[in-house]
């Protein structure tokens, strides 16, 4: 598990698009660099991330090693009744992290 | 005689290469990538837009947002490629019908000075492209940790 950070609106207005950021504290070690011995470091970067509301797809991406350290991720949702975000992204090890935020829509 | 000795020996090991020059895409290798995206079809320049600096001070992480002026339903997805690094593909986006606006801005890394490309192909089947030229100033680690 890493830490998180998502920023979203407290209450949003029906059918206009918000921002989400998501802050994820990951080293995305990008398999080009080597240690002090010359050896290469192996590649572990989250490569896939979809982000979902109630269901339906709002994202999808796939992420390479030019992605930083500590990705930080924006991107415009909308939503037409109050409901959950759903942030799923899945590392090299396998690992799969799911993340969800409450929008209220007013 | 000693002393001009140690001045030839002494030069000699400047031209020594002190690092293996680092591996790097290539602008033909990131245009058979885009011209494998695009397929048949012919690419614009336009409505895609790539917001990105074009001076960068550090490559570790260089803040950039890629969006469209289409609705989000008509994009099929959205490439950025980046012809200095070792790997030119930065990320692809794929958009469903939550998506508010086809945008995305991320942090990336950059080896060096480059030109950075996004391609966006629509759901007509119609694909555009914007690129930036840009200096990096420090480039992101490519050699060691530390």
């Amino acid at each position: 598990m890493v830490r998180v950070l998502i920023n979203v609106p407290k209450q949003v207005k029906r059918g206009e698009p918000f921002d989400v950021k998501l802050l994820i504290s990951h080293p995305m070690e990008s398999g080009q660099r080597h240690d002090d011995m010359g050896q290469p470091i192996p590649r572990q970067i989250i490569n896939s991330f979809v982000c979902t509301y109630n269901g339906a797809d709002v994202l999808r991406a796939d992420l390479f090693p030019a992605i930083a350290a500590n990705p930080f991720l924006s991107f415009a949702v909308v939503a037409q009744e109050t409901g959950k975000l759903t942030m799923t992204f899945t590392d090299d090890n396998g690992t799969v992290q799911t993340e969800t935020a409450d929008i209220v829509v007013a | 005689m000693i002393r001009r000795r140690f001045l030839v020996l002494s030069g000699s090991g400047l031209i020594v290469p002190l690092l293996p020059a680092p591996a790097r895409a290539t602008p033909t290798q990131v245009a058979a990538l885009i011209a494998n995206l695009v397929g048949e079809g012919e690419i614009h320049d336009g409505r895609v837009k790539l917001d990105i600096p074009v001076m960068v001070e550090n490559g570790n992480s260089v803040g950039m947002t890629v969006s469209l002026d289409a609705p989000a339903t008509d994009v099929r997805s959205i490439d950025v490629f980046a012809e200095g690094n070792p790997l030119p593909h930065v990320l692809r986006v794929t958009f469903g019908p939550q998506a508010g606006a086809p945008r995305f801005a991320t942090r990336i890394r950059l080896a060096t000075s480059q030109t950075v490309i996004a391609v966006a192909k629509l759901a007509d089947g119609s694909c555009w492209r914007d690129s930036v030229d840009l200096l990096v100033t420090l480039a992101a680690c490519v050699y060691n940790a530390n």
